[in-house]
């Protein structure tokens, strides 16, 4: 075996397009292409992302068969796998886009229909760009300005811990940033190679990163009896297993979580600090989610500020980068790669290797930048435009509050349907009982069993949801991720459409009919 | 309490070593030190001049030029889609938004689109291409939108990457070359095949300097693809047909996977230059080539007439990629879900301009003539200048954005330059900025043969500043040599 073994959960590699391609391939047959499967680098044939994986592909089909006026039992597909809000009919919020119409065309500013505080941020913000234009590439880091205004925010939020501008990058997404840092982490070879822990069930990003980086994945499995709470006996576990065969150098922390959604609590967070300490590694805390928190009992802490709360020595030694996103929250806008990264203690020699980095792919989208200002620099109750902003930021999170609970109880109330308490994010990853029949027939397909029956729901309702295998589970449990992002009437029905298809499931394959 | 805490976990000991291999010049240590002088200038710290004039980057809209006007309005339409009620903006960007809006999820620019990019604006990419070429079909399926060219250059990259030893990959490019190529070989950990193009014959491609650079790599790897940049980065160079022909057969005949990077094509300044796409030049070699030859054709929002570098704008056309691979290319960017879909937007107007029959049609001809006139008026004017000055001499700025001219140093200097541990060139650019305020790239960080220095200089200053820049150099440079010699 080539290269340091990858502990992959008992998942087995589920046949996808790449199989119905290789299947007409000939044995032996004379290969004419210079890039084929055989020349291609073995580590990106090694990436898988379920969230736009097999089943979605499939689902994409099924659009298109309705498109061109074929019947199906249902008339359209609803995308329920990807955090995409807007395109579930979420809005965007209107002084966001003023501000971003304004930096884009700055003729409105002699505009009447735009509020002067969306004007006085689009100056601010041009002129803090080349040429006073959205078209100039950006410092590397991103806007100064926006930096600045970035770490004003994370000050407010973490009630006056001292962030420092220079330690804030903008990234096209979060995806980007997190990606950079994992770049930088991963070294060594054979028992030395960077082992990186990261969270069972996760967003599969980490683990295609760490496919492609050829990096050794660590999982450390979340409790699911427990509502996803974070164990630091199964932190334990996990490292000193993989001690074994690697060097684990980070964790990765999704806070909020997904696809789980839990909050952790605040003893959480600081155990995992203290952990991270205790065995030198370098933390990666993915908070994307941190406006998405619905239960009333839970709250969210950032990782930096109970790393600040627990004194000096731990504050100013634990590396610690921590990541959020235009993407989600109450804005949602994930088209425009708006994204930022704080990172606390780097070494200053790889900090200077980070920018170098950065630099060679120029700079974040302008408009992201320009979104992220706006989420970090919003309308403040002195000013005009706060009343509407203020309602449409808490319409979207009211919403979102009362789908994550919804689902939850209507999950719940299926048989061989189990659902934790939708704390936070946008998802709902239930438990599914998937009778011993139906993992045999999976099985001699050369699928996850998860899989089949996400197939079978798409087939036959035209609901698309991501198994559970796509981010991992404890072996023997299947599950799958939806997004609670349909608006509420279409979630009622979709909802009611997976409930019926999961009775029928359990009846088909019970054997007692 | 027992602390236990030993050491820091990420040092450059244990960070990946690949990436300290890493150098990209046009961002590099010069422009670092241009920023702090801006920084000391703003402090009020006296210097021999009163702004850094940043001449390093292609960065139209930084320095002074203007966006398209209907791109904007379009852009704007998107992003905030109640101006659509708005008398001011013309008809025909209205229905170009509505139309992108209605392409997108949740009809707003805000949802993720398809990982390739959403495919109406594939398919208008794909008329435009076709407009291009000729009538050459292209599939939009075959068109992979991308943020900015760089992401789909390293996502090429990234899949050609493979094996070990004598098998690793080995990747031609151009010396000198744009350093996105080998900085993303080095983090790669693939083989650099440095071809040298020819600085007396216009920075043209020699099919022989090719064949000695693959027969001398074939001997330490295994040679994958070519790249090439046409209009060329940094030399500006325009390939003649005939060349692109010698390339195609050259990759062909070894079995090269082609790189064109054509991010300048609307960039092409010279009287008897012309810009030829590779995939055009290909087809009409015929069957032989175009059904065998696969090749990458990659563009952006960054160059030409639009500037857009901040849209983070591009696509590439894959062509007779192997079906498999295609699967694999696809999976890889779904990780990254999407490209910002303001700048696939952006993308979609540009191939899809006002017509002579709307009513954007008159302001928008006149913006784009006037930006691409003035920048081949400045290509000029720089080509003249520097060539007046005795140890400078420059070759034709045939297209793109830059001038590349050798210059001659002292052997005093050069001597100077290894004291202080610096290349020559860069010992010349750092001076420069230190005196005059104006930060250009030394030709190292692009590559050139042993023995000679250059500079990269973009032409894009406005005019007026332009010529005092030049004056500053020639100034600069005669002092530079009488104190050197």
């Amino acid at each position: 075996v080539k290269g340091p073994s990858v502990e992959k959960c008992g998942q087995m590699r589920f046949i996808t397009a790449e199989a119905k391609a290789s299947a007409g391939r000939l044995e032996g047959k004379l290969r004419e292409k210079t890039l084929t499967l055989d020349t291609l680098n073995p580590q990106v044939k090694a990436v898988e992302y379920a969230v736009r994986g097999p089943i979605v592909i499939k689902a994409g089909e099924i659009e298109r068969y309705l498109e061109e006026g074929g019947t199906k039992p249902f008339s359209e597909v609803i995308k329920a796998n990807i955090g995409d809000a807007h395109a579930m009919g979420q809005k965007p919020i209107t002084f966001l886009r003023q501000v971003v119409a304004l930096c884009t065309f700055p003729e409105l500013m002699d505009s009447p229909s735009f509020p002067e505080d969306a004007k006085r941020r689009a100056r601010r913000i041009l002129q803090g760009c080349g040429g006073h234009s959205l078209g100039s590439y950006s410092a590397s880091p991103g806007v100064e300005c926006i930096r600045k205004d970035i770490a004003a925010y994370i000050e407010q939020r973490d009630e006056g811990v001292p962030s420092d501008w220079e330690n804030v990058y903008l990234t096209t997404g979060a995806s980007d940033g997190i990606m950079t840092i994992l770049r930088l982490l991963v070294s060594g070879k054979d028992s030395s190679r960077t082992g990186v822990m990261i969270p069972i069930p996760q967003y599969p990003l980490y683990s295609a990163a760490i496919s492609e980086m050829d990096a050794v994945q660590v999982n450390y499995y979340l409790d699911e009896d427990n509502c996803w709470a974070l164990d630091i006996n199964e932190l334990h576990r996990s490292y000193q297993a993989a001690k074994q065969h690697c060097q684990p150098r980070v964790i990765c922390i999704i806070n909020p979580g997904n696809p789980t959604g839990q909050v952790q609590s605040k003893k959480c967070i600081e155990e995992v600090l203290h952990f991270a300490y205790e065995e030198n590694l370098f933390v990666m805390s993915d908070e994307v989610y941190q406006d998405n928190v619905y239960a009333p009992d839970c709250q969210f802490h950032s990782f930096k500020k109970v790393l600040y709360e627990m004194g000096p020595e731990y504050f100013n030694s634990v590396e610690l980068v921590s990541f959020h996103s235009t993407s989600k929250g109450y804005t949602g806008e994930c088209g425009f790669r708006g994204g930022y990264m704080e990172v606390i203690n780097m070494d200053p020699e790889v900090k200077a290797q980070m920018v170098k980095l950065l630099s060679v792919r120029l700079c974040p989208p302008l408009a992201g930048q320009a979104a992220m200002d706006v989420i970090v620099n919003p309308p403040q109750p002195e000013e005009h435009t706060f009343k509407q902003f203020h309602q449409e930021k808490s319409s979207v999170l009211g919403a979102l509050a009362e789908k994550a609970k919804l689902t939850e109880k209507i999950l719940n109330a299926v048989p061989g349907i189990k659902c934790n308490p939708v704390q936070g994010a946008m998802y709902a990853f239930p438990r599914i009982f998937i009778p011993p029949k139906a993992v045999e027939e999976a099985k001699a397909l050369g699928m996850q069993p998860d899989m089949l029956y996400c197939l079978r729901l798409l087939e036959e309702t035209g609901i698309c949801v991501v198994p559970g295998s796509g981010f991992g589970q404890k072996d023997g449990t299947y599950h799958f991720r939806m997004t609670i992002l349909p608006s509420i009437e279409k979630l009622k029905v979709l909802l009611g459409k997976v409930r019926d298809f999961h009775i029928g499931f359990l009846k088909e394959y019970s054997g007692l009919e | 309490r027992y602390l236990s805490h030993v050491s820091v976990v990420l040092t450059m000991d244990t960070m990946n070593p690949n990436v300290k291999r890493v150098e990209y010049a046009v961002r590099g240590p010069i422009v670092q030190r241009a920023v702090q002088i801006e920084r000391e200038l703003k402090m009020g710290i006296k210097k021999p001049f009163t702004e850094v004039i940043r001449a390093n980057i292609g960065d139209c809209h930084a320095m002074g030029q203007k966006p398209i006007t209907f791109f904007r309005q379009v852009l704007a339409l998107c992003s905030y889609p109640d101006l659509l009620e708005d008398g001011k903006f013309p008809e025909d960007a209205k229905s170009r938004a509505r139309r992108i809006l209605q392409a997108c999820g949740g009809g707003s620019l805000g949802a993720y689109s398809t990982s390739q990019g959403i495919e109406m604006i594939r398919q208008d990419i794909a008329r435009y291409i076709e407009r291009r070429d000729g009538g050459i079909t292209c599939d939009p399926d075959n068109i992979y939108l991308s943020t900015g060219a760089s992401d789909a250059i390293v996502t090429m990259l990234k899949l050609l990457v493979s094996g070990e030893g004598m098998s690793r990959t080995g990747v031609m490019i151009s010396i000198p070359q744009y350093p996105l190529y080998s900085a993303t070989l080095a983090e790669l950990g693939a083989v650099q095949i440095s071809y040298y193009l020819d600085e007396d014959n216009c920075w043209s491609l020699d099919i022989s300097e090719l064949r000695r650079a693959l027969q001398e790599a074939k001997k330490h790897c295994s040679p994958r693809a070519l790249c090439i940049i046409n209009p060329g980065n940094p030399t500006g160079q325009v390939q003649s047909r005939q060349c692109i022909e010698g390339v195609i057969r050259f990759a062909a005949a070894e079995k090269l996977f082609l790189m064109a990077d054509e991010v300048y094509q609307d960039n092409v300044y010279a009287d008897g230059c012309k810009f030829h796409s590779f995939k055009k030049v290909l087809f009409e070699m015929g069957l032989e080539y175009s059904e065998k030859v696969e090749l990458a054709s990659f563009h952006s929002t960054s160059k030409c007439y639009m500037g857009e570098c901040g849209f983070r704008g591009g696509y590439m056309e894959v062509v007779n990629l192997d079906p498999e691979v295609k699967v694999q290319l696809t999976k890889l960017v779904s990780v990254r879900l999407c490209p910002p879909v303001p700048g696939q937007a952006l993308l979609d107007v540009v191939v899809n301009p006002p017509q002579p029959d709307e009513p954007s049609y008159d302001t928008f001809i006149k913006e784009r003539t006037d930006t691409l006139a003035t920048l081949a008026e400045k290509a000029n004017m720089t080509q003249e200048i520097l060539n007046q000055v005795p140890g400078i001499k420059c070759n034709p700025v045939q297209g793109a954005m830059y001038t590349f001219p050798r210059i001659h140093l002292p052997p005093k200097a050069i001597l100077e330059a290894k004291e202080k541990e610096q290349t020559p060139d860069m010992f010349y650019c750092m001076k420069l900025l230190e005196e005059t305020g104006i930060c250009l790239v030394p030709g190292s960080g692009f590559g050139q043969r042993d023995g000679t220095y250059h500079f990269r200089m973009t032409i894009l200053p406005p005019k007026e500043k332009l010529k005092i820049v030049l004056a500053k150099i020639k100034e600069f440079h005669q002092h530079f040599m009488a104190q050197y010699s």
